[in-house]
């Protein structure tokens, strides 16, 4: 091992030994203690050979909050796949999409990810590229043809990020989300 | 209701959902004619691998009639929702900066910009 890597305490692993052992367990199909306790060993020994950089947790999770969340993209899933084959039957081949910078609130790398997956989920939308060091996602959407369309994807993935901030993200980031609400509702009244 | 009577409500769930999953590919596959370029095609054929998927996932889960199978199938459609995304940047990521980019079927491009001054630092180096 290199002397840069940074040493991993076995608390934060803890996560993804579980869900290595989860999926060995699934795999089998058998929950018994002797798959376990072998799963655990492998997962032990994958995480040793094959070291990744680990994924920083926020600590926080809101369990309601992400069920709700899962349901909302289910259904705009079902909903946008529905457009994007009206699209397809209606404009075809005169289809106009834009690449679209958005820029994140959030730093944190999960988050980051967590966007780019769900905007990827749901049709229409995908990630071109990502700009790690300013947190930003180029996004090709589908079907945009003016500046309003475009301006709708960017709050549309702006919204999809404030609902994963308060599912997983640290206190720190939820207080600025909330501080940011509170000055854009205090714009609306004055 | 009876066991049998049960054993036709879940053979019409499946049906249904299976039915589905499958027009889902159908709506892919009518993108894939119709569509003018690689990125806007990509959307229409990342399509049934998230939904399609999940509606074929659970009619199968229903008709195998067993418990055991639907950690199998969940973990399944997991695996898929996580690389269906990133095969759909990396693709689109390359397309984009290669022939595949087509300016004149996009009303909006933020990136080009960015990509050609990468481009130019590069040749400076």
């Amino acid at each position: 091992m290199s002397p840069h890597r940074r040493k991993i305490r076995l608390l934060q692993e803890i996560p993804l030994l579980i869900w290595l052992v989860l999926v060995w367990a699934v795999l089998w199909q058998d929950f018994s203690p002797g798959t376990l306790l072998f799963g655990a060993l492998l997962a032990l020994a994958v995480t040793r050979v094959f070291y990744l950089p680990p994924v920083q947790l926020s600590g926080r999770f809101n369990v309601p909050r992400a069920a709700l969340f899962t349901l909302e993209v289910l259904s705009r899933t079902a909903w946008a796949s529905l457009q994007v084959t009206w699209v397809a039957l209606v404009q075809g081949p005169k289809v106009r999409n834009a690449v679209l910078r958005v820029p994140l609130r959030s730093h944190s790398d999960l988050i980051l990810t967590a966007v780019g997956h769900v905007s990827s989920w749901i049709p229409g939308s995908m990630v071109v590229d990502v700009d790690r060091s300013t947190s930003t996602l180029y996004l090709h959407a589908l079907n945009v043809h003016t500046p309003q369309d475009a301006a709708k994807v960017r709050a549309d993935v702006r919204r999809i990020e404030a609902k994963l901030i308060l599912i997983m993200g640290s206190k720190a980031e939820v207080l600025r989300l909330k501080a940011e609400k509170a000055e854009q509702a205090g714009k609306v009244q004055a | 209701m009876t066991a049998e009577n049960w054993d036709s409500v879940v053979d019409v769930a499946s049906g249904i959902l299976l039915a589905a999953g499958a027009l889902l590919s159908l709506g892919a596959a009518i993108g894939m004619v119709r569509f003018p370029d690689l990125m806007s095609r990509m959307h229409a054929a990342s399509k049934p691998q998230v939904l399609g998927m999940f509606l074929v996932l659970v009619a199968l889960g229903l008709q195998l009639r067993t418990w055991v199978v639907w950690p199998v199938l969940l973990l399944a459609w997991l695996f898929q929702l996580l690389t269906v995304p990133i095969s759909a940047h990396m693709i689109s990521r390359a397309g984009y900066r290669t022939k595949h980019r087509h300016p004149e079927l996009l009303s909006e491009d933020e990136l080009a910009a960015v990509v050609a001054k990468a481009g130019e630092k590069k040749t400076a180096e």
